[in-house]
């Protein structure tokens, strides 16, 4: 039924100028190049020095002789544990995962000037703009449990990549089961 | 059937080869290669009917390329070879650069002279390229290249991911998703001067931007309000029409040709699939009923069909859903072909799909499932698709 027509084409290039080499270099095409981000995060500062002036706060009050190490420095801390993993097209959060969001919540609730990022990611299976809203509906599984535990709503920012920002690259489970996942970010780390 | 060329090695394009690559990719065409020529006119006098009955070819085109001031002018003719008879002559003036592009639009006349049905071959595609660089770090790219991959140009660059180009009807403009301020925004781009506009910036999810028909408008899925959801923008005044309410996930709006309809995914009824709901809001209805996932639809120009993503046992392919009848066909078999796109033709779609090795590439299959070819990005992945509509 779909006819196949045969077609013959000839074209003879007949070049009338005596050529000198060849038509010289391509000009822009008129899709321009250009527009730069003005603001790509791989090239900001910092946001979190501590000013200009070399005063470091001190970490602890009162008079403990103990030095104290920030936990969220501390490898043996369940702080230490920044990513929660989901099972697949699932925001429900996993029994053994409660213990390191609590712990997270903990810390944050009592310091109040320290602020998070929940990155939600997606496999990538499925299409990209639902799993954008995959990764965001994780990530607000995260927040709504920090936000039960009393961490009050303006500490915690949180945006979905999907699947644009994998963390182990691999067509099958033992690959996926590690993206889909949200990461706790800290601001400044 | 290859098609082939002994052009002249000063010209920087070989026209016939250009076309003939074209008319072949549409699926409808078989060029006879060209060795099994058994004459090479390039003159009407010098066409001898009986060369080509005797290689059954039923149509023949012959030209000219001449070099005219800093350019070209390409001339040619299609002749029906049994009867004996010219179809169709033409004279195409390209600038020094446009010889490819004038390759195109030849197919274009000879595709609409035979077939009674517009080309696409003088079309654009936009698409996103992910480069993993040695320090680990990503490059993601949008780029906008001709329709046969050829030409490719970044339009964006960033160190976050870019997501999903939309053209504007005019061919000129893009909507597009970057992530390079840490959270999702949508941007306006124009393509003839390269400036941009900052659309939306809103908490949560900017995403999946649509252009309306009209070019009036932007459909696109926001989580402001707490979850995924369609709203349609007016570009000139920022206002927002919100067009869905539900607790599940509402996103990729597809605008049917005429404006009134959009088609978005939604996973409101426990599985993901396609519903469609009037632009100004109202009752959401479903479109798909085959297969546990249904996403990212397209719709054709004549508004008659949907390109969408379809999940089967064995992964993600590309599906075409005749809305009339509801019979869906699966055209690709993939694990993971995505981000369908109709020509402005409405005979070829573009998507993304994998190599082996994992290597994201382009491919364009014919509507009937016939011909499929890929292309791939300079370097790194390719990815998100979108085919331009036709130049103006």
């Amino acid at each position: 039924m779909n006819k196949w027509l045969k077609v013959g084409l000839v074209l003879i290039p007949v070049v009338l100028m005596s050529a000198c080499g060849s038509t010289g270099a391509k000009k822009a095409a008129p899709v321009t190049g250009g527009s730069t981000p003005p603001a790509d995060t791989a090239n900001t500062s910092p946001l979190d020095n501590n000013g200009g002036a070399g005063i470091t706060p001190l970490p602890q009050t009162g008079g403990s002789a103990s030095q104290s190490v920030d936990p969220l420095n501390d490898p043996a801390s369940p702080l230490a544990k920044r990513v929660i993993y989901f099972e697949y097209d699932s925001n429900n959060i996993r029994a053994e995962d409660r213990a390191t969001i609590e712990a997270h919540a903990q810390y944050l609730a009592q310091r109040g000037n320290l602020k998070v990022t929940l990155e939600g990611h997606a496999d990538e299976r499925g299409s990209r703009e639902y799993n954008i809203a995959l990764g965001e509906r994780r990530s607000n599984a995260v927040k709504e449990v920090m936000s039960l535990l009393g961490v009050p709503a303006g500490q915690v920012a949180s945006v979905s990549y999907g699947e644009e920002r994998p963390a182990v690259l691999g067509d099958d489970e033992s690959a996926w089961r590690m993206n889909r996942r949200v990461e706790i970010v800290y601001a400044g780390q | 059937m290859p098609f082939a060329v002994g052009g002249d090695p000063l010209l920087p394009v070989d026209v016939a080869e250009v076309v003939a690559a074209d008319l072949k990719r549409s699926g409808r065409f078989a060029p006879l290669p060209r060795q099994d020529m058994l004459s090479r006119p390039s003159e009407t006098a010098q066409v001898n009917f009986r060369d080509w009955r005797l290689v059954n070819v039923e149509s023949l085109v012959i030209g000219r390329v001449n070099r005219t001031g800093a350019g070209y002018t390409v001339q040619f003719q299609l002749f029906d070879v049994f009867r004996g008879v010219q179809l169709a002559g033409y004279s195409v003036r390209s600038d020094a650069d446009g010889l490819r592009r004038a390759a195109h639009q030849i197919a274009d006349i000879i595709y609409e002279t035979l077939t009674g049905e517009p080309g696409a071959f003088n079309t654009r595609i936009a698409y996103v390229t992910v480069a993993q660089l040695a320090d680990g770090s990503r490059r993601y790219a949008l780029e906008v290249s001709d329709a046969d991959g050829y030409d490719p140009k970044a339009v964006v660059n960033s160190k976050q991911p870019l997501m999903s180009p939309s053209w504007a009807a005019d061919g000129n403009r893009l909507a597009y998703v970057t992530f390079e301020n840490k959270r999702s925004q949508i941007y306006l781009q124009n393509l003839v001067t390269g400036q941009r506009e900052l659309l939306t910036s809103f908490a949560g999810i900017n995403g999946a931007p649509a252009w309306s028909p009209n070019g009036r408008e932007l459909a696109l899925t926001l989580s402001k309000d707490g979850n995924p959801e369609i709203y349609v923008m007016d570009i000139a005044s920022k206002q927002l029409r919100r067009v869905t309410e539900n607790l599940g996930i509402d996103t990729e709006p597809a605008w049917a040709p005429d404006g009134r309809t959009i088609y978005f995914t939604s996973d409101r009824g426990g599985s993901t699939q396609i519903y469609r709901v009037a632009a100004t809001g109202g009752r959401p209805e479903r479109v798909t009923f085959e297969g546990s996932y249904n996403a990212r639809a397209t719709v054709s120009a004549d508004g008659k069909s949907l390109a969408l993503i379809n999940r089967d046992n064995s992964g993600d392919h590309i599906a075409v859903l005749t809305l009339q009848s509801g019979a869906l066909k699966v055209l690709t078999d993939g694990r993971f072909d995505e981000s369908p796109s109709f020509a402005p033709n409405g005979r070829m779609i573009i998507y993304a799909t994998r190599t082996a090795n994992r290597r994201g590439v382009l491919a364009a299959v014919s509507v009937d499932g016939g011909v499929q070819q890929r292309f791939s990005a300079r370097e790194g992945d390719a990815r998100e698709p979108v085919w331009s509509p036709m130049r103006q």
